[in-house]
């Protein structure tokens, strides 16, 4: 007797989770398309960020990719983030989860600099 | 060559419109040296093409050396597709000098991306000159990713902690600084408070008539602050060397030639031998400049410094490797 009642509350907590799982899954997919907009890219050129200044909203991914002749860092001066060295044609992606102001530069060349805003 | 050369504007990168043909032939004129002669404290300088027609006795020194710098190992874009040849030709150039130099400095940017085999490559090349002894100071492409780690491990042995350091040869006093670490937004070169420490100790009990070259990768001299040419704490590196004679500063970085005289030092910059760079101002942006194959090698260059004991100061010579 026990046992059964043991299994059924089993299968119920399985059933329940599989619920909220349907149900996070909808939610899952509506956000995810949220995520799908909200993207930007700074273009890496001539020696500069462009633009130098981009306001974002929370949870947007920005891309920095790198069209100079020379290669380039992306690097924050709070240290929140920090790529590798990229060479022509080669990206760095950071995707901002907080609000807030985020200066960055390019550690080879630290006159470039530029700033993200995080709305 | 008179007649009507149509000039062409071939690579058009920063859509200026600039005359390339004369702005080259500037360029060319800097790439093959500025012959100075100097008397009395006063910087002497040889061209590299002009040799050949010397008297061979002013060019005898008790002591000479060659300067090249930023060959940007694994560089390969339309600027110099091949920079390996390039430095092969400087090599080829030092190799042709009647006397060969006792030793080699290189001033920086000896790779592109700090890759090894870019190190490596390098390091194979420079093997094959007539002076077998090279001295190198990093640039901001030898530190990437590792915080220098492997470019000290190669060339850096000699050197303190932080990859500056000192040496004599011939009674003439050679310092290695490093002015590429820790590069802080915004800013330019910076030598740092433990290094400038070390500086002064290291000169402190010299005599004041030794001769010193200080060679380091970015200029020691506010060049152009926009493209961040210059050192921010140069001038106390500056001071700790008010006492002596003849005080040279050799630097690379800025792909051209440029020469200052501020009181004892003469400060000096060399062509990179890898491709050159705008002029201060004279394009958006310090990047690598596009000329045409043939003006290529006119453009490049080595440096050759001789001393001459009983003068005060270097005599240092620019040669294009065409």
């Amino acid at each position: 007797m026990r046992r059964s009642v043991f299994i059924a509350s089993l299968i119920a907590t399985g059933v329940l989770s599989l619920g909220g799982v349907v149900a996070r899954r909808g939610s899952f997919t509506a956000s995810a398309q949220e995520k799908l907009a909200s993207t930007a890219e700074v273009k890496i050129d001539n020696f500069s960020f462009g633009p130098t200044a981009i306001t974002v909203s929370v949870g947007t991914t920005v891309t920095w990719i790198n069209r100079d002749d020379i290669p380039h860092t992306v690097v924050s001066t709070e240290k929140v983030f920090k790529s590798k060295v990229l060479d022509t044609d080669e990206k760095f992606s950071y995707t901002f989860t907080k609000p807030g102001e985020y200066p960055y530069f390019c550690s080879i060349h630290p006159k470039m600099t530029g700033k993200v805003v995080v709305q | 060559m008179a007649g009507n050369i149509k000039d062409e504007i071939l690579h058009d990168h920063n859509h200026d419109g600039i005359d390339r043909r004369g702005f080259l032939k500037c360029m060319a004129w800097a790439g093959t040296g500025a012959f100075c002669v100097m008397q009395g404290g006063v910087l002497k300088s040889y061209s590299m093409s002009r040799l050949a027609e010397m008297n061979p006795r002013d060019m005898k020194g008790e002591l000479s050396f060659v300067q090249i710098s930023d060959s940007h190992m694994g560089f390969n874009k339309p600027a110099n597709p091949d920079v390996a040849a390039t430095l092969q030709a400087a090599v080829d150039k030092i190799n042709a000098l009647s006397a060969p130099p006792e030793f080699l400095l290189h001033t920086g940017d000896v790779s592109h991306l700090s890759k090894p085999e870019e190190f490596d490559s390098v390091e194979q090349i420079l093997k094959s000159a007539s002076a077998k002894d090279v001295f190198y100071v990093p640039g901001e492409h030898d530190v990437l990713n590792d915080d220098g780690k492997q470019y000290h491990e190669r060339f850096g042995k000699a050197a303190q902690e932080g990859g500056w350091y000192s040496f004599e040869k011939k009674g003439v006093h050679f310092v290695g600084l490093v002015n590429v670490m820790n590069l802080k937004a915004g800013g330019l070169g910076t030598l740092g408070h433990e290094q400038l420490e070390w500086l002064e100790k290291d000169v402190k009990h010299l005599k004041s008539s030794t001769p010193i070259i200080v060679f380091a990768h970015i200029p020691l001299w506010t060049v152009y602050p926009e493209w961040g040419w210059g050192t921010e704490d140069s001038a106390q590196a500056l001071s700790y060397l008010k006492k002596f004679g003849s005080v040279t500063v050799l630097n690379g970085h800025i792909h051209q030639t440029m020469q200052k005289v501020e009181g004892n030092v003469t400060f000096h910059t060399a062509c990179s031998t890898a491709f050159p760079q705008p002029k201060p101002g004279e394009a958006p942006s310090p990047g690598p400049m596009k000329v045409p194959a043939e003006q290529l090698r006119s453009v490049l260059g080595i440096t050759d410094v001789s001393y001459v004991a009983g003068q005060h100061a270097l005599a240092v010579v620019d040669s294009t490797l065409a």
